[in-house]
């Protein structure tokens, strides 16, 4: 205990200095005035990002987190300025990303009372949080903040709410800062069952076509440049998901690319006609499923994920691993021999050869010509961010991930609005990177304001709009199983987007013909004065391939635009 | 509340005394659909932790991703299920009927069959305290029934393991 209290905002401020906080992204209002007023009084070093909207300040914690494997804190007022957080925690709920959300709560003794700005912020974010605190005593504020950092970023991470009332944050501290956690029900185990890991290396063995799916889990627990060394000794092909991008180069000669939902052809035969599928780090997702009773039916599935309530959730594996995904990878390559696979993926590259990706250069300007023209240039190196929606898609097929952390996207949410704060938050944490955002022109308009702070801090993003005046996902969908019924989707009104760029102080440039795109693209990668904005005014009605209807199974691939009419899919969206 | 608890799960849950552990607790049963039959929670030995027991009935694998995501709730210690492990199970109810000077004679003849206490009684009522099995209590019910149940609560079961067996 010290004897000259402080004041809860500033033990607040000291607590995020000593868990090594960078950044603070937030947003002012009545009931966190104390803690604002102690980022001044505490003279801290960590440094405050304000947004023009508090989800900004949410996606630009999960895109620092994302890009640099740290976490970032989001701090925002009561009510409003609370439930405006919703969907950005949400986001990182879905894609295990962690984050440490601190809102400002009416006075303690007006709780539930309907007080002027009071939401009930720990009730209404209780299904998407890990954990949540309602702070109730200044001197438990330093215990809070330890413990929410410590479940936020171990085992699987995931966001943290801490609710403070006003008079907690401007009440006085005597508490030690270094606190203990008092957390008994949270238990991390970081060991490995040595059995398990001897019945899959036995599995293994016996396998002749086996395919390993690599997922977010994996590179969480950082286990790349493990898996690297696995699949390299085994000779085992690897396929990633969405958000599995970086775990394994997807330029290395034995990586199948991204599966799933529009993932790539031989991707998606792989699964179907592997004989072992060694998950590791995925949640079984219904984007890569199709029909989950039709899932590798003749394979063995192992399930290696550190959270044992995705074990058989979606799918029942023959061997199951509860382990952090690094760890069971270490120990699996001491007793998995070179395995006999060269017929096995002689198989798959005649698939590679057969159906790659690929896109019609003839005709208007293509999302897909952008983003493989910037993946050119740019060498494969940017950290990337994108939105939600075909360009997404496109992105995570043209866009090759080698390393991990440059492969920013909402995958169990399907965030719209979430690119453009995400690329900002990555830059913060990355200033000396590149970092593109590619977006199309719905998703830009739902947090395009966040220019501002991109404008402001001279961040080095490069904002690729994918502009095609359409939301194409949904406009896709009603092309190809609603007789191209098109129905609110039509993003007509659209402003002028390098105009909207300049009068936040953007540089912006248009492109509009196939042919420019290597020049304007160029021009914008050479520009290094802050952010630019590249609105491409691209072809609107095309369609990504290859694409499984939702609930149907992975073999109904369609690989490009069916001839005949297909049925409404049985999936979810 | 069913006659059978042959569909009924019993969960023995173990929790840190902490505000909105039992929401979390609840929301977990009712994001999957599966209803909370009867809640009975108190103060565990130890103050700082609680006891819950949660009947719910639902598909047994759908049960079993319920465990698995309440043990994931950081305030939760561990969940048992105690469905197939012959642990006591008891349960208390209060049932008040309709009865006079008439039927009286009778119906504290049927309380006694089953051990209940009478605990209130009035020329025109009395209440029937009962402890014992959930079976037992839906059989004395029934049996009561003749005479007008005016109200029934029941506390819904509390379970403990037999032996050194935890619950």
């Amino acid at each position: 205990m010290t004897n000259i209290p402080i004041e809860g905002g500033q033990a607040i401020i000291r607590c995020l200095e000593n868990e090594g906080v960078e950044y603070i992204f937030g947003y002012s209002g009545g009931s966190v005035i104390p803690i604002f007023d102690a980022m001044v009084t505490t003279e801290t070093k960590i440094k405050f990002v304000l947004v023009r909207h508090e989800q900004g300040a949410t996606h630009m914690a999960d895109g620092y987190a994302r890009a640099t494997g740290k976490p970032a804190v989001v701090l925002v007022t009561s009510g409003p300025g609370a439930t405006n957080t919703l969907t950005g925690i949400m986001t990182a709920h879905m894609d295990s990303v962690p984050m440490i959300v601190l809102t400002g709560q009416s006075v303690s003794w007006m709780l539930g009372k309907d007080a002027f700005q009071e939401a009930d912020i720990f009730g209404i974010t209780m299904p998407v949080v890990k954990h949540s605190y309602l702070v109730k005593k200044t001197n438990d504020l330093p215990r809070i903040i330890r413990e929410a950092f410590h479940i936020s970023t171990t085992g699987r991470p995931g966001p943290v709410l801490i609710d403070i009332p006003k008079d907690i944050s401007a009440g006085p501290c005597t508490a030690d800062l270094h606190a203990e956690m008092d957390i008994p029900g949270y238990k991390l185990d970081t060991s490995v069952d040595n059995d398990t890991i001897l019945e899959i290396a036995e599995a293994l063995a016996k396998s002749k076509r086996p395919l390993i799916l690599a997922g977010h889990g994996a590179l969480i627990s950082r286990a790349d440049g493990s898996l690297k060394a696995f699949a390299e000794k085994a000779r085992i092909p690897v396929t990633n998901t969405l958000l599995g991008k970086g775990v394994f180069p997807e330029t290395h000669e034995l990586s199948l690319g991204m599966l799933g939902m529009h993932g790539t052809a031989y991707a998606n035969k792989a699964i179907c006609e592997c004989d072992l599928l060694l998950n590791i780090g995925s949640r079984f997702d219904d984007r890569i499923l199709g029909k989950p009773d039709e899932f590798c039916t003749d394979a063995t599935i192992i399930h290696i994920d550190i959270d044992a309530s995705e074990i058989g959730r979606m799918i029942q594996p023959q061997i199951t691993c509860v382990a952090d995904a690094k760890t069971a990878i270490d120990e699996l390559v001491k007793h998995v021999p070179e395995l006999e696979t060269t017929d096995w993926r002689k198989h798959l590259d005649g698939y590679k050869t057969k159906y790659p990706l690929k896109f019609k250069r003839q005709g208007g300007l293509k999302m897909q010509h952008v983003i493989d023209e910037f993946y050119k240039l740019s060498e494969g190196k940017a950290c990337v961010a994108t939105d939600v929606g075909q360009h997404q898609m496109w992105a995570a097929q043209f866009y090759k991930t080698d390393s991990g952390y440059n492969w920013l996207s909402s995958g169990g949410a399907g965030t719209m609005g979430f690119g453009l704060p995400a690329c900002i938050g990555a830059a913060f944490g990355r200033p000396d990177d590149l970092h593109i955002c590619f977006i199309g022109d719905g998703g830009f308009q739902m947090t395009f304001f966040e220019l501002a702070t991109a404008a402001l801090h001279k961040l080095p993003i490069k904002i690729v709009v994918l502009n095609n005046h359409y939301l194409g996902m949904v406009r896709q969908w009603q092309e190809l199983f609603y007789e191209d019924r098109t129905s609110g989707v039509d993003l007509e009104g659209n402003p002028d987007f390098v105009k909207l760029a300049e009068s936040f102080g953007i540089k912006g440039f248009n492109l509009r013909r196939p042919g420019d795109v290597k020049r304007v693209l160029q021009n914008a990668l050479d520009y290094n004065d802050g952010p630019c904005l590249i609105n491409c005014e691209v072809e609107k009605t095309d369609n990504v391939f290859p694409m499984i209807p939702a609930g149907a199974p992975i073999g109904d691939m369609l690989i490009e635009l069916p001839t005949k009419k297909l049925e409404k899919p049985t999936g979810s969206t | 509340m069913p006659k059978s608890d042959k569909a009924m799960h019993t969960l023995s849950v173990y929790v840190a005394n902490k505000p909105g552990a039992l929401a979390r607790i609840a929301q977990v049963f009712a994001r999957r659909g599966f209803n909370i039959e009867s809640l009975v929670v108190s103060p565990a030995i130890d103050g700082h932790f609680s006891r819950m027991t949660i009947t719910s009935s639902g598909a047994p694998e759908g049960l079993e991703q319920i465990i698995k995501q309440m043990v994931k709730l950081v305030d939760v210690l561990h969940c048992i299920d105690h469905t197939y492990d012959k642990s006591v199970m008891k349960e208390m109810g209060l049932i008040k009927i309709a009865v006079d000077s008439e039927g009286r004679s009778e119906a504290l003849q049927i309380a006694e069959h089953y051990g209940c206490k009478t605990v209130d009684l009035t020329s025109e009522s009395m209440i029937l305290q009962v402890v014992g099995s959930p079976a037992k209590i839906d059989a004395l019910e029934e049996m009561i029934a003749k005479f007008r149940i005016i109200e029934l609560v029941r506390t819904g079961k509390v379970v403990m393991s037999r032996g050194q067996k935890t619950t």
